[in-house]
C-alpha cells in the first residue's frame, strides 16, 4: 500500500512539473479527462500517433532545408501541421517554437529556419522523453495497483 | 215400229222402205249390243265409278232394247207363233227394265251433276290458289330485295353511302325509271333535290315546302301517289308521248338529336326528307300494294340507318372533343407542376441565397456597432442593422409562410414559462407603446398555469404580433391584454361556429384578448385582415404599412395550434379587439416545481450528452483529428472523420448535422462550404458548417462569415466548451465567437 501511495505521490509530482516547466499545457489536462472505461489507452494513442507524425514532419523539413532551391511554402506548410499536431497534444513548447520558425520560413531566412529546426528538435526530444518516463510511471502505478 | 201381228201383207211397193227398215232395225241392234259391252269395259277400266249398279241396269235396258229390235228383225215376215211370244216377252222386259232405270236416273242425274258442280268448284280453287302462290312468291322475292336492301343500308354509316345505296336498289328492285331524294335545306322551309339515280349531278332544285302535295306525304307513313305533274316528281324533261309512269313518294323521318326521344321516335320527328320514285314511262305498270309496301318498308329503314350515322358522327365529335379537351387539361396540369418546381427550387435557391447575405450584413453591421464611431456614423449602422433586420423578419415569414402552405412546418413542442412569455412581449412593447403615450396593461388570469407545453418561439410571435398590431393602429389610449383560460361554455361564440374543442386531461385551451382604442375596422373589412397580402382600401386600414403577412401567418400559426383566431371591431374609430384561443398542454405535475433549464450561455449547463449526434470533422492534421474526435466522442456524437475535401464531399450525407472544419491547416474550407451548400439545397436537410480556427484575426472571422459558414469557434476547444458549442449551435443554427 504504502508503494503505491509513493507512486502515485511521484506520478503527480512529475507530471506537475511538467505543467510547471511549461513543457504540457493545458489541452494535456484535456486528454487525460477524455480518458475513461469506454477509451482507457486515449491518451497514449493521441501521443504515439504525435511522436510519428512529428518525426516524420522533421525528416521532411530537414529534407527540404537541404535542397539546392529550398520551397519555403513547403517547409511552412510542415511547420504548420507540426505546429497544429503538437497544439492538439498541448506540447507546448514545440508549439511556440514552431510558431517562431514561421516567421523565419516568411523571410526566407535558411540560416535562421536550420537554427530553429535544431531547437524544434531538441524540444522534441526533450517533451518525448518527459511523456514516456510519465507514461511508465502510470504503468507502475497500475501494476502496483493490481497487485 | 212394232208392227201389228195380224200379218197383214204389206203393200207391195214398201218393200224398199221394209227393207231399209231392216237394215236400220239391225244396226240399231248392233249399236244397242255394242254400247254395254264399252260401258263394261270402261267401267272396268276406272275404279272409281260408283253407280255400277246402275250401269247394270243400264246394260241390261239396252240389251232388251237391242233384243227387241234384233227380234222385230224376225218380225218383218211372217212369223211363227213363238217368235211372237218371245218378240212379246222381249217388249216386256224391256218395258219393265226402262222403267226402272227411268226411275233410277231421277235419283242418279242430279248426283253425276253435282259431281260436275264440285269439279268446276275445284278448278275455280286450284285456279286461286296458283293466282296466290305467285303473289306469295313475289312477296318473298319482295322480302329478298328488301334484306338485300336493308343489308346494304345498313352496312354502311356514311351518310351519302346510305342514301346513294337505297337508291339504286330501290331502282333495281322495282324496275323505276327514276328516284330521287329531296332533303330539307338548313332553313328547314325549302326542299333541294340532293340524290338522285339516273342523274349525275343533280343540279340544286329546291321546292319550297309547304306545297299541299308534300304536306299530304309527309302527314302519313304510308307511300302515297302523287301526280307526275308536281314540282317533286318533274325531274326530267317530258320524254314525248309516252305517258310518265306512276309516282309514289313516302316521307323519311330524320333524326334531330337535339331533341331525340327514344320512345317516341319516330312519330315525332320534326324534320323529314321526300323520296319519290317514278315507275317508267310507257309502261302500264301500276303501283302494286306489295310494291308500296316495300317502299315503305325502306323508307324506315333508311330513317333508322341515317339515325346511326348521325349519332355515330355526334360520337364522334364528342370524343374529338373530349380528346382535346384531356389534352388541354394535360398540358394544364403540367404546367401548374411545373409551376409549383419552379416555385419550390425558387423558394429553396431564395431561401439559402438570401440569408447567406443577409447574415453578412447582419454580422458586419454588428462587428461595425462595436468599433469606434462617430454618432452620426453609429446612427447610420443602426438604420442599416434595423433594416436588416425586418428584412430577415419578412424572408423567415414568407418562407415559414410557404412552409405553412405545404404544410411542412411542424409546431416545436416544449415546456416553457408562459407567463414570462407574456412578460416579455410587454417588455418588448413597452418601449413603443410609451413613446406614442400610450398606456400598455397585462393582466393574467389566477388559473393561467405558469408552465405549459407548446411552440413558445412561435406563440410569442403570434402575441407579439397582435399586441404590435394594436399598438400601431392606436394613436391614444391603450392597449390591454388579457389572458386566461377559456372554458368550453365560452365556445359556443357565435364567431366560431366550427369550432369543437377536444381537450384530453393534460390539455388546456388558453385564450388572449387583446383591446386597443385605436382607429377601428370597417366590419365589412374583417374578412380579409387574415388574407395575406390583402390590403384594405380604406386609408385607416389596419395593414396599411404593414407587409400584409403578419395577421395570415398568425392565423396559421393559431391554426396549428387547433385554436382559432377573430377580430371585432365597432366600427372606424371605436377601437378592436383581437381575440385568440390555442391549445396548449400541460406538463405533469411533477415537472412544474422544476425550473425549465436554460442553456443559452456557453457553460457547463445544458444537455451533457448529444447522443448519436451525427458530426464530421474535417482536419489535415492527423494528431488534431484524433484529439477533436475524441473530444466529441466523449460527447456521445457519432464522428465521421476526413482529411480532405474531396473525402469531405464523399462521406457527408443529410444525416450529418454539424461539420467542424479546421480552417487554419491550410484546407482551403471556403470553397467546400460553397460545395457542401450546392450539395444540400434544403436548408433542412443541411448540416451546420462550424469552422475551428486557432486565428484570432477578425479577417478569419469576416471570411467565414462571408462564405456562409454557420458559426466559427476558437482552438483549443475543451471539453465543456465543446460541450456548450453544440448545445448553442442545436438551439440556434448559429455560433460566432467574438473574438
Amino acid at each position: 500500500m504504502d508503494g503505491v501511495v509513493h507512486l502515485r505521490k511521484q506520478l503527480v509530482d512529475y507530471s506537475a512539473s511538467l505543467f510547471q516547466e511549461g513543457f504540457l499545457d493545458d489541452q494535456f489536462t484535456q486528454l487525460q479527462q477524455l480518458q475513461d472505461e469506454s477509451n482507457p489507452d486515449f491518451v497514449v494513442e493521441v501521443v504515439t500517433l504525435f511522436f510519428e507524425d512529428a518525426e516524420r514532419l522533421l525528416n521532411e523539413i530537414a529534407k527540404a532545408l537541404g535542397q539546392g532551391s529550398i520551397d519555403f511554402k513547403r517547409v511552412d506548410a510542415h511547420v504548420h501541421q507540426l505546429k497544429g499536431s503538437s497544439s492538439s497534444i498541448g506540447a507546448q513548447r514545440v508549439q511556440k517554437v514552431c510558431i517562431a520558425f514561421r516567421s523565419y520560413c516568411e523571410e526566407q531566412n535558411v540560416e535562421g529556419c536550420l537554427k530553429i529546426l535544431q531547437q524544434v528538435k531538441e524540444e522534441y526530444w526533450l517533451v518525448k522523453n518527459k511523456l514516456e518516463t510519465l507514461f511508465k510511471m502510470e504503468q507502475q502505478l497500475l501494476a502496483a495497483g493490481d497487485s | 215400229m212394232i208392227m201389228d201381228c195380224n200379218c197383214i201383207e204389206p203393200p207391195p211397193g214398201d218393200e224398199l222402205l221394209t227393207k231399209y227398215q231392216y237394215i236400220s232395225d239391225f244396226f240399231i241392234a248392233l249399236a244397242y249390243f255394242s254400247i254395254p259391252l264399252e260401258l263394261i269395259y270402261f267401267v272396268k277400266k276406272s275404279a272409281v265409278f260408283p253407280y255400277r249398279w246402275v250401269l247394270v241396269q243400264f246394260g241390261a235396258f239396252i240389251v232388251l232394247c237391242g233384243a227387241t229390235h234384233l227380234i222385230n228383225l224376225w218380225t218383218f215376215t211372217v212369223h211363227s207363233k213363238t217368235v211372237a211370244v218371245v218378240m212379246t216377252t222381249a217388249k216386256v222386259l224391256t218395258a219393265v227394265v226402262s222403267c226402272a232405270t227411268a226411275l233410277l236416273l231421277v235419283h242418279i242425274i242430279p248426283d253425276l251433276l253435282s259431281v260436275k258442280t264440285r269439279e268446276l268448284f275445284l278448278k275455280n280453287k286450284a285456279a286461286e290458289l296458283d293466282r296466290e302462290m305467285g303473289l306469295i312468291r313475289t312477296q318473298e322475292e319482295t322480302g329478298r330485295h328488301v334484306r338485300m336492301l336493308t343489308h346494304e343500308i345498313r352496312s354502311t354509316l356514311d351518310r351519302h353511302t346510305i342514301l346513294k345505296t337505297t337508291l339504286v336498289e330501290l331502282g333495281r328492285t322495282l324496275a323505276l325509271e327514276e328516284c330521287a331524294l329531296w332533303m330539307p335545306t338548313r332553313t328547314g322551309l325549302e326542299l333541294q333535290l340532293s340524290y338522285t339515280l339516273r342523274q349525275q349531278n343533280p343540279v340544286g332544285y329546291t321546292v319550297p315546302i309547304h306545297l299541299p302535295v308534300i304536306n299530304q306525304v309527309f302527314s302519313t307513313n304510308r307511300a302515297v301517289k302523287i301526280s307526275p305533274n308536281c314540282p317533286v316528281a318533274r325531274l326530267r324533261p317530258q320524254a314525248g308521248k309516252y305517258m310518265p309512269g306512276e309516282v309514289v313518294a313516302v316521307r323519311v323521318p330524320l333524326l334531330n338529336l337535339s331533341n331525340f326521344q327514344i320512345y317516341d321516335w319516330p312519330g315525332v320527328s320534326s324534320s323529314y326528307a321526300l323520296m319519290v320514285l317514278m315507275l317508267p314511262s310507257g309502261s302500264a305498270r301500276q303501283w302494286h300494294l306489295y310494291e308500296l309496301e316495300l317502299v315503305e318498308v325502306v323508307a324506315d329503314q333508311v330513317a333508322v340507318a341515317l339515325s346511326h350515322a348521325a349519332i355515330l358522327e355526334e360520337s364522334m365529335r364528342a370524343r374529338d372533343q373530349l380528346l382535346e379537351q384531356n389534352g388541354a387539361l394535360d398540358r394544364a396540369r403540367r404546367e401548374a407542376e411545373t409551376a409549383i418546381h419552379a416555385r419550390n427550387d425558387f423558394l429553396s435557391v431564395m431561401n439559402h441565397e438570401m440569408r447567406t447575405p443577409m447574415h453578412a450584413v447582419i454580422a458586419l453591421s454588428s462587428l461595425l456597432q462595436e468599433t469606434e464611431l462617430t454618432p452620426e456614423q453609429r446612427l447610420m449602422v443602426e438604420t442599416i442593422l434595423k433594416s436588416s433586420n425586418l428584412l430577415v423578419t419578412l424572408i423567415n415569414d414568407v418562407l415559414d409562410l410557404s412552409r405553412l402552405e405545404d404544410g411542412s412546418l411542424q409546431l416545436d413542442a416544449a415546456t416553457f414559462n408562459l407567463h414570462s412569455v407574456f412578460k416579455e412581449v410587454v417588455n418588448l412593447i413597452k418601449p413603443v407603446a410609451s413613446v406614442k403615450k400610450l398606456s400598455l396593461t397585462l393582466h393574467l388570469a389566477p388559473d393561467l398555469p405558469v408552465y405549459a407545453i407548446g411552440d413558445e418561439k412561435r406563440l410569442m410571435q403570434t402575441i407579439l404580433n397582435v399586441v404590435g398590431n394594436a399598438v400601431k393602429f392606436s394613436k391614444e389610449g391603450g392597449v390591454s391584454i388579457i389572458a386566461f383560460v377559456a372554458k368550453v361554455e365560452s365556445f359556443r361564440d357565435a364567431r366560431i361556429p366550427d369550432f369543437i374543442p377536444v381537450l384530453n386531461d393534460n390539455q388546456f385551451y388558453l385564450r388572449v384578448q387583446v383591446k386597443d382604442s385605436g382607429s377601428g375596422i370597417n366590419p365589412q373589412d374583417i374578412p380579409t385582415l387574415f388574407t395575406k397580402f390583402a390590403q384594405t382600401q380604406s386609408p385607416t386600414a389596419r395593414n396599411s404599412g404593414g407587409n400584409g403577412l403578419g395577421l395570415a401567418i398568425c392565423k396559421r400559426f393559431v391554426n396549428l395550434m387547433e385554436g382559432h383566431i377573430w377580430i371585432d371591431s365597432e366600427g372606424i374609430g371605436k377601437g378592436c379587439t383581437a381575440t385568440f384561443i390555442v391549445k396548449l398542454g400541460l406538463p405533469d405535475r411533477s415537472n412544474e416545481s422544476k425550473a425549465p433549464f436554460v442553456h443559452k450561455i456557453l457553460g457547463n449547463h445544458g444537455p451533457t450528452n448529444f447522443a448519436g449526434l451525427k458530426v464530421l470533422f474535417l482536419d489535415d492534421n492527423g494528431v488534431s483529428r484524433t484529439v477533436t474526435k475524441g473530444v466529441l466522442v466523449h460527447l456521445g456524437c457519432d464522428v465521421t472523420t476526413a482529411s480532405s475535401s474531396e473525402e469531405c464531399l464523399r462521406v457527408v450525407s443529410h444525416e450529418h448535422k454539424v461539420i467542424f472544419m479546421d480552417v487554419c491547416s491550410g484546407i482551403e474550407g471556403y470553397d467546400l462550404v460553397e460545395r457542401i451548400h450546392q450539395k444540400f439545397t434544403k436548408r433542412q436537410d443541411r448540416p451546420l458548417i462550424v469552422a475551428l480556427t486557432g486565428n484570432t484575426n477578425k479577417v478569419t472571422k469576416e471570411t467565414c462569415v462571408r462564405v456562409g459558414m454557420d458559426g466559427l469557434i476558437l482552438k483549443p476547444v475543451s471539453v465543456d466548451k465543446m460541450r456548450g458549442v453544440l448545445s448553442e449551435l442545436l438551439e440556434h443554427r448559429v455560433l460566432f465567437e467574438t473574438i
